[in-house]
């Protein structure tokens, strides 16, 4: 039994028996009678065009229902705006089997639909399809001469461009005392999150459709599908209430939603569509990256001059963009600075958010730098921070909300230990290890947006809250739970949450660490109004217990509405449920964050990693031996969800530091490592010792709730973290990630 | 994967008649590569006979000179796990848990893990040229990314590595392969059981049509005194060898009366070289003594861009695996190096 | 002594006729009529209803779809259903007993050993595997031989956690 209040305790997951016994339902696992499979045929060219595509084997297989490809699928909606969605950036989004145009690798050309999954798969195989090649460009280092600046566009609002140059960089820059720089390369990384994208659409008839989706925004589908194939909003539900990771891969539809639904409403049955690992490869990712850096800093370590360059990989037909350059002027106050920002477009997807966009990128080259800048000062790296150590964001003048980085970097360093750490590099040593400690600092915005919520008391006196939301194993479920028990005055057994569902109150996709800030606040907000709704109707009851009081003289406890000077003065909600007719009583609440106040600051996280690496000195594989994390991400409603969050980024950490990259053949314009067995995702065997602090952090500003999120915070700052420890085992500094064992020999 | 038909052999002699009909026939023994490569469509059958529910070599037996037979449908985890295969021959049982993951291991039998196709990534895509899986189309590995491929005996025609670990020890040990076929029964010997690329990357073994692999009969020397399997790669479990390494070592004080290394991830087979083990008998067990066999061994081996630091990996790796023989009780889960 | 076969007849595919499979799930028999080429796996979730076994990368990469066959961890995906005829499969739906969660069922939740939940179904019966097995005694053991079972949310550290907490009071019993 949870007590009450609930925010602030480590509450278990509440959907966690249905994990764990198998129960839990994800969008392939509704075998619903006389369903068809799907399966996906992609191009194996580059780039060109299909000239003949013959399917006459394939549909010739008794109990083949379908080919479909660009030459017989239905007519769609026509304009590329008709696509979009939420998280689309500025350009013309995919549309799958558009035309005979091909315009990556992997492009998805058509779609065999079968009454068993094996044959659907086989007679994929039988389809015979011949193209005409065009010559293809697909490596960013070696298109970098044609990076431009990015278009801007409705994504690009939450993602701002790099900040206008300040002072003269150049000038500063040669005349400081200690200088650093650095060129830094990250390859593209695929988010494979461990479920295969799905999508199960159940055909209801009279162009009604339920449409289970793996997706971080049920609504984000739902718009998508009904645009595109002209239905009725309200006849498109969407559910997705287990969602087997998706780490960005989820914000935007993906193309299994559109052939699954393409599919059922043209031979008006159910269809599931499933993508295979491979395949998983064929839509965003991550793009490659080329920064470099160039830090200039005077005789007392106070950085004075800041560049921050970046060129990165977006497709032919869309902008993506990231926030890699902006960051390091937000946490470190030189009067000099110019940070800029360029696109290369080749023949690839567009790439897509992936757990920490932009920032696990950038920090790695501002604080792999600060760490070259402190040995180059002969100052300790978490010294050097603390002496640019900011209250304000001196890159747009104005507060943070608030920021307890300071906070994260004493505590982290003393539990820890960096006291211990040796300043000299290769001076640490465990047996033939090389030991080396690093550290770096983090920094993530507090977003939020605007989103709805439902509550309601029902007879039993039990709350229900509704909203679209996902959780894609953020804990979503369980701390929107929480809050809303909380605003009642009930425990959270007496709370039941609804989501996954587009039928249910609006709710934006679920990413960027703004999932609780946002639903959270509208959960709030719509509890706080059935407070008063369940008040008003208390005084009006008959015998008046609470006339002429006021809301501020009762509190809700218990499932009750309590006279505060009198604790056995109380009705409880059943009876005002009772008053109101038996009639449950309901709110739906928009909640719309007070931009006015909230633009006179800057609102983000921050954290700071302290990694030790024991390095073999001859065969040069590398160990994160131990490594902690300090955060300061305003209130945490719930502990053990959100230190899961942040182990979770920094597994990521030491995946994307040392383990995991797509392999990209810029000769056959592909990705070579297509699966898990040869794209590394960290095993049990890789991950050791792993320690996460909250600091404390009060933010009245932020939102109602002092949230601040902490779904990427845990990968920005660890990266790094892990590069400098290398350095400091073996006083080499790499900087491309992942960083191979076989550099260090 | 095409469709096809499924037999269920009852004994060696049934299975082997079945591979004489007019078709594409394959055993299916654990399966745990044929399936995988049939679902990429990379290979195709007609037939599959599977071999699983014969009940002749399914067990460990001891061999009249002191040797041990190992049954060819013995899981590689049951093998691994063996009371006489860990006390005789526990550099076998270290390369075997080295391999893949505890499930995979628990399917796949011992015969099988010598059947192993390579997992060269151009290999396993369909839609790019691949000599080794359709001979004369070319090589994409050599113009492409070389990470894990071959640093010896390769050719312009092949540099794909062979995957497996527990053929590293058994190289190491000079193991002998029985094998049954339609023309009767026969031992390969080890070393002579799998084929470097030449010009026909495509075979990866000498079996011929129709044999099936019964047994590994391991000789009775199994160095369970000092021994040391070492595996290098990109994660620290589940990952196929950048580099592994094994090493029997005889000692009589601190002189080597014999010596086995055998590496692995390094060739289209277990690579050995007489030369260096003969280079070392006699000699101290000593770090210097160590480096100059490794030099014998990788002489000749050549790097491409992306896979150069094998050569000098491979020396270091042989080296330290010949130190962690020496003190066999201090190696780590995993063949991860030890100090 | 060969077993029924059906005619052989290379690329038709309408020839091939179902093959009765007779497994034990979860202690229940079920009967299943699969072509050949039907992995355990898909027999599993397709043909029997049981979705709680996961498929992650559908060729032995990952360890979403481990089962317990016969008491031994293995792979549903790289197995096919006809091979298994006659087995005794645990899937995760098989785990709790008379609705009482399994101890490592109890250990997952208290540890938060899951975020997502789709790696966990093969974790947990990857796990019943192992302790089965008897060979792991450190956490640097249990580390290893867990590592055929990948988790992208990054929980790992919960679950090793979560699995020698059990492994500790089965220790004590």
């Amino acid at each position: 039994m949870s007590t009450i209040p609930s925010i602030g305790q480590s509450v278990s997951r509440l959907e966690g028996k249905l994990k764990v016994t198998g129960t839990a339902k994800y969008a392939g696992d509704y075998q619903v009678p006389g369903l068809l499979y799907g399966y996906v045929i992609n191009s194996i060219i580059t780039k060109g065009k299909i000239i003949r595509f013959d399917t006459s084997k394939a549909t010739a297989l008794p109990g083949v229902i379908a080919v479909f490809n660009h030459t017989n699928r239905p007519s769609l909606a026509w304009f590329s705006m008709q696509y979009t969605d939420m998280d689309a950036p500025p350009g013309s989004p995919f549309r799958p089997l558009r035309d005979e145009e091909i315009l990556y690798n992997g492009q998805p050309i058509g779609l065999v639909v079968a009454e068993t999954f094996e044959l659907a798969r086989y007679a994929a195989t039988l389809v015979e399809v011949e193209y005409e090649t065009e010559a293809f460009e697909t490596d960013l280092r070696n298109n970098a001469s044609e990076a431009r600046s990015p278009k801007m566009g409705m994504a690009t609002m939450l993602k701002p461009l790099p900040p206008r140059p300040k002072g003269n960089f150049e000038k500063a820059f040669e005349q400081s005392f200690a200088q650093s720089s650095g060129e830094y390369y990250h390859g593209t990384e695929h988010h494979n999150p461990l479920e295969l994208f799905a999508t199960t659409t159940i055909y209801e008839g009279k162009g009604k459709l339920t449409i289970y989706d793996k997706t971080q925004g049920t609504i984000n589908s739902q718009l998508y599908v009904a645009n595109i194939f002209g239905l009725k909003y309200k006849n498109v539900r969407v559910i997705a209430p287990y969602v087997g990771g998706a780490f960005g891969s989820g914000l935007r539809p993906q193309y299994q939603l559109f052939l699954s639904v393409m599919a059922a409403l043209e031979l008006k049955r159910s269809v599931l569509v499933t993508l295979d690992r491979s395949q998983m490869f064929t839509f965003g990712h991550r793009p490659p990256t080329i920064q470099s850096t160039r830090f200039g800093a005077d005789e007392n370590g106070k950085v004075t001059a800041l560049n921050h360059a970046a060129i990165a990989e977006t497709s032919r037909f869309e902008d993506y963009t990231e926030v890699v350059v902006n960051w390091s002027h937000m946490l470190y106050p030189a009067e000099n600075t110019l940070m800029q920002y360029k696109l290369v477009e080749l023949d690839v997807f567009t790439p897509l958010d992936m757990r920490a966009p932009g920032g696990s990128t950038g920090l790695h080259a501002i604080e792999s730098t600060m760490d070259d800048l402190s040995y180059k000062l002969k100052i300790d790296p978490l010294e050097l921070r603390l002496i640019n150590y900011s209250d304000t964001d001196v890159s747009l003048n104005r507060p943070y909300s608030s920021k307890e980085l300071r906070q994260c970097y004493l505590h982290g360093a003393e539990k820890f230990g960096w006291k211990n750490r040796n300043p000299e590099p290769r001076s640490m040593r465990n047996g033939n290890k090389l030991v080396g400690y690093g550290m770096a600092t983090g920094i993530w915005e507090a977003n939020s947006l605007p989103a709805r919520a439902e509550a309601i008391i029902t007879r039993d006196g039990k709350l229900h809250v509704n909203s679209a939301v996902t959780d894609i194993g953020t804990g979503t479920l369980t701390v929107m739970s929480q809050i809303a028990a909380d605003e009642l005055g009930l425990r959270v057994e007496d709370v039941t949450f609804s989501y996954g569902d587009s039928q249910k109150p609006f709710a934006p996709i679920q990413g960027g660490s703004f999932t609780v800030s946002t639903v959270g606040s509208a959960i709030k907000a719509a509890g706080s109004a059935l407070r008063k709704k369940l008040f008003k109707i208390a005084v009006s009851m008959e015998g008046a217990l609470l006339k002429g009081l006021e809301i501020e003289d009762v509190r809700f406890e218990n499932g009750c509405i309590v006279l505060k000077t009198d604790p056995f003065t109380f009705i409880s909600f059943t009876d005002i449920i009772e008053a109101n007719g038996g009639t449950p009583v309901k709110v739906i609440k928009f909640s719309v964050p007070n931009l006015l106040k909230l633009k006179k600051y800057s609102r983000a996280t921050h954290a700071a990693a302290f990694v030790e690496v024991e390095v073999d000195e001859e065969l040069g594989i590398i160990n994160v031996t131990r490594a902690l994390t300090a955060v300061a991400a305003g209130r945490i409603i719930n502990p053990k969800t959100a230190r899961s969050q942040i182990l979770g980024g920094m597994v990521w950490s030491i995946s994307k530091a040392l383990r995991e990259e797509t392999i990209n053949d810029s000769l056959l314009g592909k990705y070579m490592n297509q699966n898990l067995s040869e794209y590394h995702i960290p095993v049990h065997a890789d991950i050791h010792d792993l320690d996460v602090i909250f600091v404390e952090e009060k933010d009245d500003i932020v939102n109602e709730l002092g949230t601040k999120g902490v779904g990427e915070i845990g990968l920005v700052g660890m990266p790094p973290a892990i590069a400098n420890a290398v350095y400091h085992a073996t006083g080499k500094r790499i900087n491309q990630f992942p960083i191979h064992f076989d550099y260090l020999l | 994967m095409n469709n096809f038909n499924y037999l269920r052999a009852s004994d060696v002699q049934d299975a082997i008649s079945q591979s004489a009909r007019e078709a594409d026939v394959k055993y299916l023994a654990g399966g745990t590569n044929l399936i995988d490569l049939m679902k990429y469509n990379l290979t195709r059958a007609d037939i599959l006979v599977d071999i699983n529910r014969i009940s002749d070599h399914r067990e460990i037996t001891e061999l009249p000179d002191g040797g041990l037979r190992l049954g060819a449908f013995v899981k590689n985890a049951a093998t691994a796990w063996n009371h006489l295969v860990e006390e005789h021959y526990p550099l076998l049982s270290k390369a075997i848990l080295a391999g893949a993951s505890a499930q995979i291991r628990n399917m796949a039998t011992n015969g099988g893990n010598l059947l192993q196709r390579t997992r060269c990534y151009y290999f396993y895509d369909a839609n790019v040229p691949c000599n080794k899986r359709e001979p004369g189309s070319g090589c994409s590995a050599i113009t492409g990314y070389q990470r894990i491929m071959a640093i010896l005996g390769t050719t312009e025609h092949c540099i794909a590595v062979f995957p497996s670990d527990m053929c590293v020890a058994l190289a190491a040990l000079d193991a002998v392969v029985q094998v049954e076929g339609p023309q009767g029964m026969r031992s390969i010997h080890f070393a002579d059981f799998h084929r470097l690329p030449g010009d026909t990357p495509h075979i990866d073994n000498n079996l011929k049509p129709g044999e099936i692999i019964t047994g590994i009969d391991l000789p009775a020397k199994g160095f369970s005194k000092n021994y040391s399997y070492l595996k290098l790669r990109d994660r620290n479990s589940y990952a196929f060898a950048l580099v592994s390494v094994a090493t029997g070592l005889e000692l009589d004080g601190e002189t080597i009366t014999d010596a086995r290394i055998a590496l692995g991830g390094v060739a289209h087979k277990p690579w050995r070289v007489a030369a260096a083990e003969d280079f070392l008998k006699g000699k101290t067990a000593s770090g210097e003594n160590f480096r100059q066999a490794a030099e014998i061994i990788v002489q000749g081996a050549v790097g491409y861009e992306h896979n150069a630091f094998k050569i000098e990996l491979a020396k270091r790796a042989i080296v330290r695996n010949c130190m962690m023989a020496l003190h066999p009780e201090s190696q780590l889960p995993g063949a991860q190096p030890s100090a | 002594m060969t077993t029924d076969y059906p005619d052989m007849q290379a690329e038709t595919v309408e020839n091939f006729t179902p093959q009765k499979v007779t497994l034990t799930v979860n202690q229940k028999p079920v009967e299943l009529e699969v072509l050949p080429w039907v992995s355990l796996l898909d027999g599993l979730r397709d043909y029997a209803g049981l979705t709680g076994t996961k498929k992650g990368c559908d060729h032995g990469q990952c360890g979403a779809c481990t089962v317990l066959c016969d008491g031994e961890r293995i792979l549903s995906c790289l197995t096919l259903a006809v091979m298994n005829d006659g087995s005794e499969i645990t899937t995760i739906e098989g785990i709790a007993q008379e609705g009482e969660l399994h101890p490592l069922q109890k250990a997952f939740i208290e540890h938060d050993a899951f975020q997502c939940g789709y790696c966990t179904p093969g974790q947990i019966c990857s796990a019943i595997g192992m302790l089965n097995e008897g060979k792991a005694k450190s956490r640097e053991e249990v580390k290893e031989l867990m590592s055929g079972n990948l988790c992208r949310c990054g929980a790992n550290t919960n679950i090793i956690d979560a699995i020698m907490e059990v492994k500790n009071q089965l220790a004590h019993e």
